[in-house]
């Protein structure tokens, strides 16, 4: 059920100043239709890539090399689940109900993670997954700690506490394979190869091509851009790859050392983003898999929601017979 | 069909870490009754040991006062006389 909202009108001046007051704004607060809208589409894509996020990964949990691995893999996957949860709640906050957004998950009007809709092959693109998407990821979400709307401050919190553990069982697992044999080096590299352009992309359009940026940061809802954390990705990830003797698939990276402020960075080569918008618009190689699988999994829990229910009343109905 | 299906009970969720500490909010659940929400607030919410006692909930069933009369309902600055450094001690007391 959705919760009630506060309906109170806030001037954009007053709820800019409290924004740059660095006050959080907590659900039952008055809040620019704006605002709410943002945070809605945003927790909303997030929670939904959580869940599709189970699915690339769920399908290497029977395969798993050895049982330590499948350990690992099913803590990963369920934690995922949990992650989707905590922002569907979050989202929930903001008077948007759960079935609402299942609904749109399942009829494909949502949008989550384009990095999803690629297909995991082989063993290393589960390592090449957890190093870099969810590197990727836990780069985007340190800042969304510190978001300004609590209730999704708060789930991030707790998620990027759990992700940690997410990318160091990835990398271990290439790095397992970098140090195996020629076969299994090769199926490392070949999965670096699969990911590293997708993951690059993971943090959105360059930022003029970004039109949402401009009031999400006013907003304190995103505190850095799109391309400031992808240069902290790049910049990360290169030298871990480096470690483990794998090449990072771009002829063009090299270091520069005017990015950063003159620190020094990685400069990186050209994102196709005619395939980053082809995937987002529904056309990559997983797209409508990952769509169905969810439908399949919804369908035929049908019958489980049902019972669950049917349990309730009845639990219910003798207490009151007792009372 | 999704639409046909009805809305389960949305509970909030409070954790204890340990005895001694209390029931700290952490997030909500969707259950249709009060041991299913039980049941799924520790899958959700604790995994790693983060708690050692549950309660929950039903939301509609929390009821708070209007974020818009904060000044009215917690304004203290004209009971300045309720805290301590309102009271001058000589310094040589030592601490009181």
């Amino acid at each position: 059920m959705a919760r009630k909202q506060n309906e109170k009108i806030v001037s954009l001046e007053e709820f800019q100043e409290k924004i740059d007051r660095d006050e959080k704004i907590e659900p039952k607060d008055s809040m620019p239709e704006a605002y709410r809208k943002t945070l809605i589409r945003q927790i909303g894509q997030h929670a939904h890539s959580e869940v599709v996020g189970m699915l690339p990964e769920g399908n290497w949990i029977t395969r798993a090399p050895t049982l330590r691995r499948k350990l690992s893999l099913l803590a990963k996957v369920q934690d995922e689940a949990g992650h989707g949860l905590y922002l569907y709640c979050a989202a929930e906050t903001l008077g948007k109900s759960r079935m609402e957004m299942t609904q749109e998950l399942l009829s494909g009007k949502a949008k989550y993670s384009s990095i999803f809709n690629y297909p995991t092959p082989t063993w290393a693109d589960i390592g090449a997954i957890g190093w870099l998407v969810d590197g990727a990821a836990i780069m985007n979400q340190i800042p969304l700690c510190r978001c300004s709307y609590g209730p999704y401050a708060r789930a991030m919190i707790r998620i990027c506490k759990e992700e940690s553990f997410h990318q160091r069982q990835g990398y271990e697992i290439m790095l397992t394979l970098a140090k195996g044999t020629k076969a299994q080096k090769e199926m490392a590299q070949r999965a670096l190869n699969r990911w590293w352009w997708p993951s690059v992309m993971m943090f959105g359009p360059n930022d003029a091509d970004s039109p949402n940026t401009e009031n999400s940061v006013k907003w304190k809802i995103k505190r850095y851009t799109n391309d400031e954390l992808r240069q902290k990705f790049v910049d990360a990830i290169v030298p871990q790859a480096e470690k483990i003797g794998l090449t990072v698939p771009d002829k063009d990276l090299k270091w520069d050392k005017k990015r950063n402020n003159g620190k020094g960075g990685y400069a990186y080569g050209e994102i196709n983003w005619d395939e980053f918008w082809r995937v987002v618009r529904g056309d990559g190689p997983m797209n409508k898999e990952r769509i169905s699988a969810k439908q399949k999994a919804w369908n035929e829990g049908s019958w489980v929601r049902a019972a669950a229910h049917a349990h309730a009343l009845k639990k219910q109905t003798a207490l009151q017979a007792a009372e | 069909m999704v639409s046909e299906e009805k809305e389960t009970i949305l509970w909030e969720v409070f954790i204890q870490p340990k005895n001694g500490l209390s029931h700290r909010h952490c997030g909500s659940i969707h259950a249709p009754d009060r041991e299913m929400a039980i049941l799924s607030a520790r899958n959700v919410y604790s995994r790693r040991g983060e708690g050692q006692s549950i309660w929950v909930v039903r939301s509609i069933d929390i009821v708070s006062s209007d974020p818009d009369e904060k000044e009215e309902t917690f304004s203290s600055d004209d009971k300045i006389y309720r805290h301590p450094t309102f009271y001058d001690v000589p310094d040589d007391v030592g601490h009181m």
